[in-house]
């Protein structure tokens, strides 16, 4: 009996990100529930700039490539034409979602927009080659911060839960990591959760993966999984920031 | 009994199934180099392994398979 096999929501090209980039551990988690929840043939997933700006080759759904931060506006259109018939989530990066696309971010949050968002935060662009994102931790070294993030000069990291978590609109918001086993049990529940409430009607769902980049972090894949213990975690506190149908449960 | 079976071509050599194996199994062959010029996963032991798919978990790249 197999137990564990690639989803059929993964296409056979092998990804192109570099070894140990979790990137392809949270494709393989969306991918897997896009398979438990039959939806295969109805989802329409949006692709961002950054590293998985070629996410389109490696779903086997419908996807669109979306301009630099766009992708919730574009998810909008495309869920608003259907809404019925589709099942639409964007896939960002924290240069993409929390910087250029932030104010598409919070203004779909705010209108309750019935999409779902799996946001990748591993605190730096990895595209373009290591500069600092709006995630990058104080004092972390980058491109853009050879010294290490000053908060005096650059402000500090934006927590996006925790933000979007202020506004009346979102359904869902939850932070995960995909670090060790169980972490990567527990993102999976988060995105199955994310793309169910979409199927309910509730609403906005973002779940925030926080995820290494071991490259423009210049550390092996194993210390940047541990480098998400000791210095993600506690700046990015793991856990549920806003789930509306579970509170008006209680 | 499990099995695994690896998709040795696509490996990265990433490590990251090496360090899930509770059972310390699996290794990065250091004799071995794939078509993309990596050291690939192997596993050293096979009767050993109890099938709980713990590397493939963590595997970025889907190349492992796991049968029980
Ligand atoms: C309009 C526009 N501005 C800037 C860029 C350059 N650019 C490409 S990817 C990127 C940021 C990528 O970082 P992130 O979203 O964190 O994703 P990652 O690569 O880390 O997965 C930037 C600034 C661009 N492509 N288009
Ligand atoms: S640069 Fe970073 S985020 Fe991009 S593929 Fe490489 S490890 Fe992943
Ligand atoms: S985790 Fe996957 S890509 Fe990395 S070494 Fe193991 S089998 Fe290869």
């Amino acid at each position: 009996m197999v137990v564990f096999d690639k989803p059929h929501a993964l296409t056979d090209v092998p990804m192109h990100y570099c070894p140990g980039c979790t990137h392809g551990i949270v494709h393989r988690l969306v991918a897997e529930v896009i398979d438990e929840l039959s939806i295969e043939g109805k989802t329409i997933g949006i692709a961002p700039v950054g590293c998985s700006v070629m996410a389109y080759n490696y779903f086997n759904c419908d996807m669109i490539e979306a301009a630099h931060g766009r992708a919730p506006a574009v998810a909008t259109g495309v869920k608003r034409a259907d809404p019925e018939n589709h099942i639409v989530f964007t896939y960002q990066g924290d240069g993409d979602l929390a910087s250029i696309g932030m104010a598409e971010t919070v203004h779909a949050a705010a209108r309750n927009e019935n999409i779902t968002i799996i946001f990748i935060n591993n605190a730096i662009y990895g595209m373009t080659g290591g500069q600092m994102a709006p995630t990058s931790l104080p004092g972390q070294v980058t491109q853009t911060s050879p010294y290490g993030r000053d908060p005096k000069l650059c402000g500090y990291p934006i927590r996006v839960c925790e933000m979007l978590s202020e506004l009346e609109g979102p359904e869902y918001l939850e932070r995960v990591t995909v670090n060790n086993v169980k972490n990567v049990k527990n993102a999976k529940k988060a995105i199955k959760k994310a793309f169910q409430n979409q199927i309910d009607g509730k609403g906005f769902s973002l779940v925030e993966v926080i995820s290494a980049c071991p490259t423009n972090w210049g550390m092996t894949p194993q210390a940047a999984l541990k480098w998400i213990d000791d210095k993600m975690i506690p700046y990015y506190p793991l856990g549920v920031y806003k789930d509306r149908s579970a509170k008006e449960a209680e | 009994m499990a099995k695994l079976t690896f998709k040795t071509d696509n490996c990265k050599g990433c490590g990251l199934c090496v360090d899930a194996c509770p059972k310390h199994l699996l290794r990065i062959a250091p004799d071995k180099i794939n078509k993309k010029g990596h050291h690939p996963a192997e596993i050293t032991d096979p009767d050993a392994c109890v099938g709980c798919a713990f590397c493939a978990t963590m595997c970025p790249d889907c190349i492992i398979k796991v049968e029980r």
